[in-house]
């Protein structure tokens, strides 16, 4: 079936920026010209519309197999596209853990049942994220990852954690790290500081990332590693991670949507929606996020999507289970709060959301002849009320929810096929 | 005009405070001519403490017979909440049992807001994880208000393990409101700087804090803090931090002396000045329970008032 994404503006991700008509076709784009005419093709009207590379979240929880009532990957997916996310890779952390080549085949093999959008798995570094014996990773690789990570398990063993970078490195796996010394940040479930003073909720301190962060620019640096810091959230951090690239560490980095756009202010009034781990931080650590974004120093946007179900969250703060659910609005958030006020330009988030993210997982970026047609359309006039009772996902915690965005998802195509209509409907649902 | 529930003193009016401890005033007479009153004839309270406190329980079920509520009192395990049972619905099955007003303990900051979102009766907090105890600082208020009669310019020092107490926060919030200068002691890691940002003043030095003060407050040192590595030893923490004979002449001459109770002796406060003329420990009880009546009464009055919107 062809497909003619007409009149809207592209931005191809490789600078470009031009009005023009793309021909979508077996699955690839056939043709990028000023008009194409044809009439056996299905015409997506993208006037007053810009036409992206679809968006690759490099940092999802799919949860299953294992948790499936907070998300499965086809309810997971199907925010994705809703998003505008075309590629999701999917964290470990499922039950059983994605530490063997079994799991991963059965992750690909249910995405490409009822997937909507591409699934990337990545593997554990530890068998079982127990933090003990390194995974099998040389397996895991033929079996199909590109990165490794323990997310929400930092390695405390920093002796192990050299050796996951050692071993790791043979296969050119991608070190992702979330920074956390379980230490420093104890018992604490919000950023440590003036709100958790105020409220009586135990805090977790910046420095219990920036600890384990400076530890692993540490062991990137001894051992060659490709490393990538998880979620950044501190100013310090920020400051870390410019002077390891500066000093030639092989080092890249992400930032959630909530992390930049949001503060610990919201945490007073208990709403366990705004539990997450990186905890909301200050406006001063906001501020350095959006500054090591704009000065290269963090290179992706990441929505850490974190289903969890209502009674996850309907629980006292302390208890509640850490996360945001957050694909499907990432962008909207992303335009609303950063490029609307003027902070990054579309160009950038398209970098951030699309195209760096890509390059790190070794898969196809940019719109551009003969690439997968993995597209797309946004409506940047268009403006909604954000309710968690319309997601896709089965994850209903958002601190977003009532918000007012702009930014509307109107069509998303995997690999030329229209996955997502803005009204809802789904053309068709193969990957 | 109260709002439906009692989270906290930090989100209370001035006008507010006044009023609850113009209302205890009134509620002490009753308790003193021993005479059971009818305003709560036909309310119903129930207090559900998923941490124990028999001290505060027992002063709002004094509080309620006072007034002729019907009482009812469930004693719950925190455990079987984590195990899935929600909070909300342990409390929606006591909401059934036509309580108007109910009063929580929970071992968690904010359990009360949470309950509060959900449920239709009034609901008081008896104290939430470090957050917030609204009736004990009342209180205190209270104690403080018969001696001391302003709050304007009146010199108040909290000592001891500030971060993680309840009633040094809604005492904090309570005194700032009223005008009071709030000063903080204890030991840095149980006393960040970041309480400077809310108000108070904080000090490290306990002799410098205590000095011309018109109330000194101790708090009950949690002696497990010592194994979390909060501070190294009872003995260290009575010697530098302790309420003593010798550090209350810093104060001024006729200052009180308080604590919520029970009294680790010799630790924060050393046996012989808790029985000393300084303390007012005795009468904070009996106030515990006008403050608690106040509460109940203002409580029930404004359900009466907005009877549709509940
Ligand atoms: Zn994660």
């Amino acid at each position: 079936m062809k497909t003619i994404i007409k009149g809207g503006t592209i931005i191809n991700g490789y600078g470009g920026n031009e009005k023009a008509d793309i021909l979508v076709d077996n699955g690839k784009v056939e043709a990028i010209e000023k008009t194409i005419e044809s009439n056996d093709a299905l015409i997506i009207d993208a006037n007053g519309k810009y036409v992206l590379p679809g968006f690759v979240d490099m940092h999802t929880h799919l949860r299953q197999p294992g948790f499936e009532e907070k998300e499965t990957i086809k309810t997971g997916t199907h925010a994705a596209v809703a998003g505008g996310y075309t590629t999701v890779a999917c964290m470990p952390n499922t039950n059983p853990v994605i530490d063997n080549e079994v799991v991963v085949e059965y992750i690909k093999s249910i995405a490409k049942r009822d997937g909507y959008s591409k699934v990337i798995p990545i593997g554990s570094m530890t068998k079982g994220m127990m933090g003990e014996e390194i995974s099998e990773m040389a397996k895991l690789k033929d079996a199909g990852i590109v990165a490794l990570s323990d997310d929400g398990h930092p390695i405390m063993n920093a002796g192990l954690m050299k050796r996951i970078m050692i071993y790791g490195s043979m296969y050119d796996l991608l070190m992702i790290t979330h920074c956390e010394d379980k230490m420093l940040s104890g018992e604490g479930v919000m950023n440590n500081g003036l709100i958790s003073t105020m409220i009586g909720l135990r805090g977790i301190p910046h420095e219990a990332e920036e600890v384990m962060i400076a530890r692993n620019i540490i062991l990137a640096k001894s051992t060659g590693a490709r490393l990538h810091i998880a979620h950044v959230s501190t100013k310090d951090s920020v400051e870390l991670i410019r002077r390891a690239k500066a000093d030639g560490v092989n080092i890249t980095a992400e930032v959630t949507p909530h992390n930049l756009c949001l503060t610990e202010e919201i945490v007073d009034g208990f709403d366990t929606n705004t539990k997450a781990y990186p905890p909301l931080r200050t406006k001063e650590d906001v501020d350095a996020l959006i500054e090591g974004l704009k000065d290269g120093t963090i290179d992706v946007i990441a929505t850490d999507h974190a289903p969890h179900t209502k009674d996850d969250k309907k629980v006292p703060y302390e208890i509640a289970a850490f996360g945001i659910s957050g694909i499907e609005i990432a962008f909207s958030v992303i335009y609303t709060y950063l490029v609307k006020n003027g902070l990054i330009t579309l160009e950038d988030l398209v970098s951030y959301m699309s195209i760096n993210p890509a390059k790190l997982l070794k898969t196809s970026y940019g719109i551009k002849v003969g690439n997968a047609a993995d597209i797309t359309v946004v409506d940047t006039n268009k403006e909604y009320t954000v309710n968690v009772d319309n997601f896709k996902s089965k994850g209903k915690n958002s601190p977003f929810n009532g918000k007012r965005l702009t930014g509307v998802v109107e069509y998303t195509l995997v690999d030329g096929k229209i996955i997502y209509k803005n009204n809802g409907k789904f053309e068709e649902c193969n990957v | 005009m109260i709002k439906k529930d009692v989270l906290g003193i930090r989100d209370m009016s001035k006008e507010d405070l006044i009023e609850i401890l113009d209302t205890a005033k009134e509620m002490k007479k009753i308790i003193e001519g021993e005479k059971i009153s009818d305003i709560l004839k036909g309310k119903t309270i129930i207090t559900i403490f998923f941490e124990p406190s028999t001290r505060t329980r027992l002063s709002f079920e004094m509080a309620a017979k006072y007034l002729g509520a019907h009482f009812g009192n469930i004693e719950t395990k925190t455990s079987s909440v984590i195990k899935g049972e929600s909070l909300i619905d342990t409390v929606r099955t006591v909401e059934r049992m036509k309580a108007d007003v109910i009063i929580v303990r929970h071992n968690m900051s904010g359990a009360p807001h949470l309950m509060a979102k959900y449920l239709n009766a009034s609901i008081i907090n008896a104290g939430d994880g470090l957050n917030e105890h609204p009736t004990q600082a009342l209180l205190d208020l209270m104690t403080i208000r018969e001696k001391k009669e302003s709050f304007k310019g009146l010199k108040v020092v909290i000592i001891g393990d500030i971060v993680h107490s309840r009633v040094a926060r809604s005492n904090m919030w309570g005194l700032l409101k009223l005008g009071a200068e709030v000063r903080l002691a204890g030991p840095a890691t149980l006393l960040p700087k970041t309480f400077e940002k809310l108000g108070a003043k904080v000090y490290y030095d306990i002799d410098k804090a205590i000095e011309d003060v018109d109330v000194v407050m101790g708090l009950r040192i949690q002696l497990e803090r010592q194994k979390s590595g909060l501070f190294p030893s009872k003995d260290e923490f009575a010697r530098y931090f302790g309420i003593t004979s010798e550090r209350m002449k810093l104060a001024k001459k006729n200052a009180i002396l308080m604590h919520p109770g029970p009294i680790n002796r010799n630790v924060e406060i050393s046996s012989e000045t808790a029985n000393s003329g300084y303390s007012v420990i005795e009468e904070q009880v009996t106030n515990g329970v006008a403050v608690r009546m106040a509460l109940l009464k203002l409580l029930c009055e404004r359900r009466k008032n907005n009877e549709n919107n509940y």
